[in-house]
C-alpha cells in the first residue's frame, strides 16, 4: 500500500531521471549482443557500410550453413557431454563428502573439510602446467576426462561447504526418527538428506553446469584434436580461420551463445539466484 | 527442540539397548559411510588441485621441458628472471589496474542500479534480467563480440568514428588504449553480477530504519549516504573481494579480445603463464607464476578476510 502511494508521489522529473539511466545502460549492454546477430544475416560489404542498421537484403546463407553443417552441432554435443558429465561427478561426490562433514563425527573432520576450502582460495590456472602434466601421465591428454576430472576437483571446494550448509540446517528431528528406527547413514543419505536437497542440489548443479558450458582454459591446455573441442575453443577456431568474414564469425558467435540466452530467460529466476548465492554463501 | 523428542522418543522405546544407541548422535553404519563417502572427492582433490599446487612450487626451482624428471636445479632463477621481465611487471600492473577499475568504477556503478532498481518502477525485472545477462554469456563470446565491436574496419567503432568524419581508432591495435578497450569489456561482463549482490544486499535492509528517516524528513541522498551505504557495508566488502579474486585469474575475456598484446601491453599474469608457460613449455618459468598468484591470492584470502570481513 504504501509502496503505490511512494509511487504515485515520485515526481515526474525523477521517473524520467530513473528511466532515462537505466535504458542508456541496457542500451550498452545489448547493442553489442544485437548488432552481432543482425551481423550474421549481412554480407561483408553491408557490414562495413552500416553495422548498426538492419541488414539492407537479410541473407540467411550464412546461419543456414552453420546449422546444417556438421561442426557447430558437434561442438555443442560435445560441450554438452563435458558439462553433463563434470555435474553428475560433482553433485554425486561433494554431497557424499558433504554428508559426512554435516553428519558424522570423526578425528580430524574439521581439519579435512578446511583441506578442502584450500580450494576455494586460488584459481585452476595457478596449478595449469603440473595438471597438464599429471593428465599427461595419467593418458588421459585429448581425451574428455582430462578436461571433466580437473573441473570436478576445482569445483569441489564449494560444492563441499554448500552441500554441507544445507544438510546441516535439515530439521534435527529427521535423524533422531530415522536413527531410532534403525536406518544407518548410508540408506539415510540416500531416502532422507538427498530428496529433501533439491533445491541445494539446483545450485550446485547451476553453477558448475554455466562454469563448465563456459570453460575454455581448461579444453585449451588439454584437448589438441579439433572434433573434440567444445564451443568456446571452437569460436576461437572459427575465428581464427574465417578471420576477417566477420559476417560468419557474426553469425557463429550468434549460434553459439543462443542457447545460454534462451536457457537464461526460460529460468532466470533459478539462474541468477544460483549464481549469486552460490558465490556469497562460499 | 530435541530435547522435546528426545523425552518422547524414551517414553515409548522401553528396550535398553534402543535407548543406548538413542543417546548417542552416531548411528548404524558410521565406518562404511565414511569409507564409501570421502575417498572419491579426496582422491579426485589431491589428485588434481593440491599435488598440482605443490608440485608447481617444486618445478619452479628448475628449469625443465616438462619431459622426463626436473633435473637442472635453478633455485631461485626463475623467479628473479620472472621479476625482472618487463611483460610480466605489466602484467602485474594491468591486474592491479583491473582491481583498481573494479573498485572505482564497477562498484559505484552496481550500487547506483541496484539502487534505482530497487525502487517500485515498472520495468524493474526486465533491466535486471538485461544486465545480469553479459555475466552469464562465456567470457570468450564477449571477448570476440567486442573485438567486432572495436574492430576499426566492419566494428561500431569504424562506424562512430565515420559517423563523425574522424579517423578510424584501431583500439585494440594500439598499446596505449588497448587495456582500457579491455577494461571497459570487464565492466561491461562483470557489472550485472556486483549489481545482483547488492540488489540482495538492499532487500535484506531493515524497511523500517528507511521509513523512521523518511518521517524525519531526510532527502534522497541523506537516506543513501547515512543509511543505504552503511548498512550495505558487508556486500560492499564482498563485492570488492570477488572482484579482487575475479580480476587476479582473467584470461578468458583477454585472449580473444587481444591475447596479451599488442607488445605485452594487455597481458595479465595468466595470459603470461600461458604464453610464455604453457605455449613454450617452460614449466618452470610458469610454474613460478603459478606461485606468485598463489601467494597474492592466498594473502589476499587471508589478509582481506582478517583486516575487512571480521565482522561480517
Amino acid at each position: 500500500m504504501t509502496d503505490t502511494t511512494s509511487t504515485r508521489r515520485m515526481p515526474i522529473g525523477t521517473r524520467i531521471y530513473l528511466y532515462l539511466s537505466l535504458s542508456l545502460v541496457a542500451a550498452i549492454v545489448l547493442v553489442p549482443l544485437v548488432t552481432t546477430a543482425l551481423g550474421g544475416f549481412k554480407t561483408l560489404g553491408d557490414l562495413r557500410v552500416n553495422p548498426f542498421g538492419l541488414p539492407s537484403d537479410w541473407v540467411w546463407s550464412n546461419y543456414v550453413d552453420i546449422l546444417f553443417g556438421e561442426r557447430y552441432w558437434r561442438q555443442m554435443v560435445n560441450s554438452l557431454i563435458i558439462a553433463c558429465t563434470t555435474v553428475f561427478l560433482t553433485l554425486v561426490v561433494s554431497s557424499m563428502a558433504a554428508f559426512c562433514f554435516a553428519h558424522i563425527r570423526f578425528f580430524g573432520a574439521n581439519q579435512l573439510l578446511n583441506y578442502f576450502l584450500i580450494g576455494l582460495m586460488f584459481p585452476a590456472a595457478t596449478a595449469i602446467l603440473p595438471l597438464f602434466i599429471r593428465i599427461r601421465d595419467l593418458g588421459l591428454l585429448d581425451s574428455y576426462w582430462g578436461v571433466i576430472l580437473p573441473q570436478v576437483a576445482f569445483g569441489l571446494g564449494m560444492s563441499i561447504l554448500l552441500f554441507r550448509n544445507y544438510f546441516r540446517n535439515l530439521p534435527e528431528d529427521l535423524f533422531q526418527a530415522a536413527f531410532v528406527d534403525g536406518c544407518g547413514y548410508i540408506r539415510f543419505f540416500w531416502y532422507i538428506s538427498l530428496p529433501l536437497s533439491r533445491p541445494i542440489v539446483a545450485t550446485v548443479g547451476i553453477v558448475t553446469f554455466v562454469s563448465s558450458w563456459n570453460s575454455y582454459i581448461l579444453p585449451l591446455i588439454m584437448l589438441n584434436t579439433e572434433s573434440k573441442y567444445p564451443w568456446p575453443l571452437g569460436i576461437m577456431v572459427y575465428r581464427g580461420e574465417f578471420g576477417t568474414d566477420w559476417q560468419l564469425v557474426l553469425a557463429f558467435i550468434t549460434l553459439t551463445i543462443l542457447p545460454t540466452i534462451i536457457v537464461f530467460f526460460l529460468a532466470q529466476k533459478h539462474i541468477i539466484a544460483g549464481l549469486t548465492a552460490g558465490a556469497v554463501k562460499s | 527442540m530435541t530435547n522435546m523428542t528426545a523425552s518422547l522418543g524414551e517414553a515409548s522405546v522401553p528396550d535398553a539397548a534402543a535407548h543406548v544407541r538413542y543417546k548417542s548422535p552416531t548411528a548404524r553404519g558410521r565406518l562404511p559411510a565414511l569409507i564409501i563417502f570421502l575417498p572419491p572427492a579426496l582422491l579426485l582433490f589431491t589428485l588434481f588441485v593440491i599435488l598440482p599446487m605443490g608440485e608447481a612450487a617444486w618445478y619452479s626451482l628448475y628449469r625443465w621441458n616438462g619431459y622426463g624428471t626436473p633435473t637442472e636445479f635453478v633455485g631461485t632463477r626463475n623467479f628473479q628472471v620472472l621479476f625482472n621481465n618487463a611483460a610480466f611487471s605489466q602484467a602485474l600492473v594491468n591486474n592491479g589496474l583491473i582491481i583498481l577499475v573494479s573498485l572505482l568504477l564497477q562498484v559505484p556503478l552496481a550500487i547506483w542500479l541496484a539502487v534505482m532498481l530497487s525502487r517500485k518502477i515498472a520495468g524493474v525485472v526486465a533491466f535486471r534480467l538485461v544486465f545480469f545477462l553479459p555475466y552469464v554469456l562465456a567470457d570468450v563470446a564477449a571477448g570476440l563480440i567486442w573485438r567486432f565491436v572495436y574492430d576499426g574496419d566492419y566494428g561500431l567503432f569504424a562506424a562512430i568514428a565515420g559517423f563523425f568524419g574522424v579517423a578510424t581508432p584501431y583500439v585494440l591495435a594500439d598499446k596505449d588504449l588497448a587495456i582500457y578497450a579491455v577494461l571497459a569489456v570487464v565492466i561491461w561482463k562483470y557489472f550485472g553480477f556486483h549489481m545482483m549482490l547488492f540488489i540482495a544486499g538492499l532487500q535484506a535492509l531493515d524497511k523500517s530504519i528507511m521509513e523512521a528517516a523518511e518521517i524525519d524528513g531526510a532527502t534522497g541522498w541523506q537516506k543513501f549516504r547515512f543509511i543505504t551505504l552503511p548498512l550495505l557495508g558487508s556486500t560492499v566488502r564482498l563485492s570488492v573481494f570477488f572482484a579482487i579474486i575475479g580480476s587476479l585469474q582473467l584470461f578468458d575475456l583477454i585472449m580473444p579480445l587481444t591475447g596479451g598484446g599488442p607488445s605485452n601491453s594487455t597481458q595479465t599474469m595468466v595470459t603470461f603463464l600461458y604464453t610464455y608457460g604453457v605455449t613454450r613449455m617452460q614449466v618452470g618459468l610458469g610454474s613460478a607464476v603459478g606461485v606468485v598468484l598463489f601467494v597474492i591470492c592466498v594473502t589476499i584470502a587471508f589478509g582481506y578476510k582478517r583486516i575487512f570481513m571480521r565482522h561480517d
